[in-house]
């Protein structure tokens, strides 16, 4: 048995999300190795060798692969990954696009975003926006696994000392080219790795307001995010919703300010550790998930709190 | 160009899907149904196309029960031409999907296939791309800004640390984020008139699909129940609760 996990990198350096993959491709139970494909990525692979308990690094580097255009990095997975049992992935944008092009190409069902790991074919995974679990038996021969990274824990990111072995295969499908990126530059942690975040939703009532949420940000060293509404309304870019169709977060502290708690939003954030809600709505469904509720106007509240920590 | 759009029927998004007490199912009797809302953005998409002198022709294909020709009916009353109805009992997999709708794109060969990036059932995001990759076709997926340019067509997606845009050659296949467009409502006369639009009946065999079972749901249950914790009387309080008794801030 062997397990191919493919590395979310920038090329110079991994992202957390494979460390998460790497642990629940660990927990199938079989050797594990990492693909870490993209152009002048040589840094992001010496620091996928230095993963403990990997058996090799495959380090495809080329310009087809830069930008991870699924076209190009779907054939070369699928080449791969032939050799392989598991070929799993983070379920992020990136393996959310690539992942089900592979599993096409080899003629396997995808799993999607499982959070455990029952046995060598048995996963489980939430389905419905996370109303229910499902417990899913997979009989194909092999594997191809996307993985929510909330939840399993990251391997260490230093330890080993894996041989780097370069991948000559070029697949350039002439399909598709990368024109520009718009990327959010913040001194803020990811929001999908931060212990703490505070999002706002539709009772911020503008993009000004979340300044209200930044000084607190600074002060406990937490990521921003925003439910759908807010993002719908324009208060804040994309990149900042947390739900069923966003990022899914887990941070030990999650502060949820004027959200009033769709299901789609609680299917984001309801892993948190703790979660408190602030919200002048005594009958919002957020105070039904919440450890803490504070019913306010968060006008006054959240200068009250960024003051008290 | 002919665009063609992928729909699912599914539980509606305001219904709370719960786990059967049994643990065999998810409780589907007497439940709301409707289109998938990721589906009505793919048709609305479509339709907006066509009515800037894009598209020429916009059909609609779903692939499930009998049932599923209430969500065609729906989309052909948004604006659709036409229907395409692969009839299939249970719930057939997203590859097997994939490779029905590859049946559908041989025969009706579209230059822009139009699906949602994900059910809200399964929530399982993979269809367009198996089409994709069993087409040999190039994907925009999570699509939030789409402009046809000639032979190909800009997509701009959203992605974990933002937005990327990229290039893709015709034919090509979008899937939808929330925010491509906000579909609208169907007229009472649109609904009259999409009860006449033609809707054709295919099945597996006739698009040369034999269908497989990949993944066997042994078991579904709720997810942990978080229950609700305490109010606060005030920011104070809440504080002192965070820093002593959670200890999540210090």
């Amino acid at each position: 048995m062997s397990t191919l996990v493919i590395a979310e990198h920038d090329n110079s350096s991994l992202k957390v999300a494979t460390l998460n993959a790497v642990a629940a491709a660990q927990a199938m139970g079989a050797a594990v190795d990492i693909l870490v494909a993209g152009a002048d990525c040589g840094g992001a692979a010496e620091a996928a060798a230095q993963v403990p308990d990997i058996g090799k690094v495959l380090c495809a580097d080329n310009a087809a692969y830069a930008n991870q255009l699924a076209e190009n990095v779907s054939l070369l997975i699928a080449e791969i990954g032939a050799q392989y049992d598991n070929i799993v992935a983070p379920a992020t944008t990136a393996g959310k696009n690539t992942m089900p092009r592979v599993a096409a190409l080899l003629d396997v069902a995808q799993i999607s975003d499982i959070i455990s790991v029952e046995s060598a074919d048995t996963f489980t995974r939430p389905i419905y926006a996370g109303n229910v679990i499902a417990t899913v038996q997979s009989s194909d021969p092999k594997k191809v696994i996307t993985v929510r990274t909330t939840a399993f824990d990251a391997v260490p990111a230093e330890g080993g000392s894996a041989g780097i072995e370069a991948v000559a295969s070029v697949h350039d499908a002439g399909l598709s080219s990368f024109v520009s990126e718009e990327v959010a530059v913040s001194d803020r942690p990811e929001l999908t790795a931060a212990s703490v975040v505070i999002s706002g939703g539709r009772g911020m009532q503008n993009g000004d307001n979340f300044q209200l949420l930044e000084g607190i940000a600074d002060k406990l060293g937490a990521a921003i995010g925003a439910s759908r509404a807010a993002v719908d309304a324009g208060f804040v870019p994309n990149d900042y919703q947390v739900g069923q169709t966003g990022k899914i977060v887990a941070p030990d502290l999650y502060i949820a300010v004027g959200i009033s708690g769709a299901i789609q939003h609680l299917a984001g954030m309801k892993d948190s550790k703790v979660i408190v809600a602030i919200n002048k709505d005594e009958d919002a469904p957020i105070f039904q998930v919440a450890d803490y509720g504070l019913v306010a106007d968060l006008f006054t509240a959240l200068p009250e709190f960024e003051a008290a920590i | 160009m002919k665009a063609l759009v992928a729909v699912k029927r599914v539980v509606d998004y305001n219904v709370k899907v719960r786990a059967k007490a049994d643990g065999s199912d998810v409780e589907l009797n007497n439940v709301k149904m409707a289109i998938n809302p990721f589906c009505e953005i793919a048709v609305e998409e479509a339709v907006r196309l066509k009515e800037a002198g894009t598209v020429s022709e916009v059909v609609v294909v779903s692939v499930g029960d009998k049932a599923c020709q209430e969500q065609i009916r729906t989309a052909l009353a948004l604006g659709a031409d036409r229907g395409i109805h692969v009839e299939v009992e249970g719930r057939p997999e997203p590859l097997e999907i994939a490779k029905l709708l590859k049946g559908v794109v041989d025969k009706e060969q579209p230059k822009l296939v139009i699906l949602g990036k994900q059910s809200i059932d399964g929530d399982n995001n993979q269809t367009g791309q198996m089409l994709g990759a069993l087409a040999s076709m190039a994907q925009g997926t999570f699509a939030s800004e789409i402009t046809i340019d000639g032979e190909s067509i800009l997509v701009t997606r959203e992605v974990d640390g933002g937005l990327q845009t990229l290039k893709l050659n015709l034919p090509a296949i979008v899937t939808t984020d929330l925010r491509l467009n906000e579909p609208r409502y169907a007229s009472l006369p649109n609904i009259m008139k999409a009860k006449k639009k033609p809707l054709d009946v295919t099945t597996p065999a006739d698009l040369g699909v034999e269908l497989k079972t990949h993944l066997v749901q042994l078991r579904v249950a709720p997810p942990p129940e978080r229950s609700a914790g305490i109010k606060v009387e005030d920011v104070a309080q809440l504080v002192d609760k965070l820093k002593n008794e959670a200890k999540v801030i210090s």
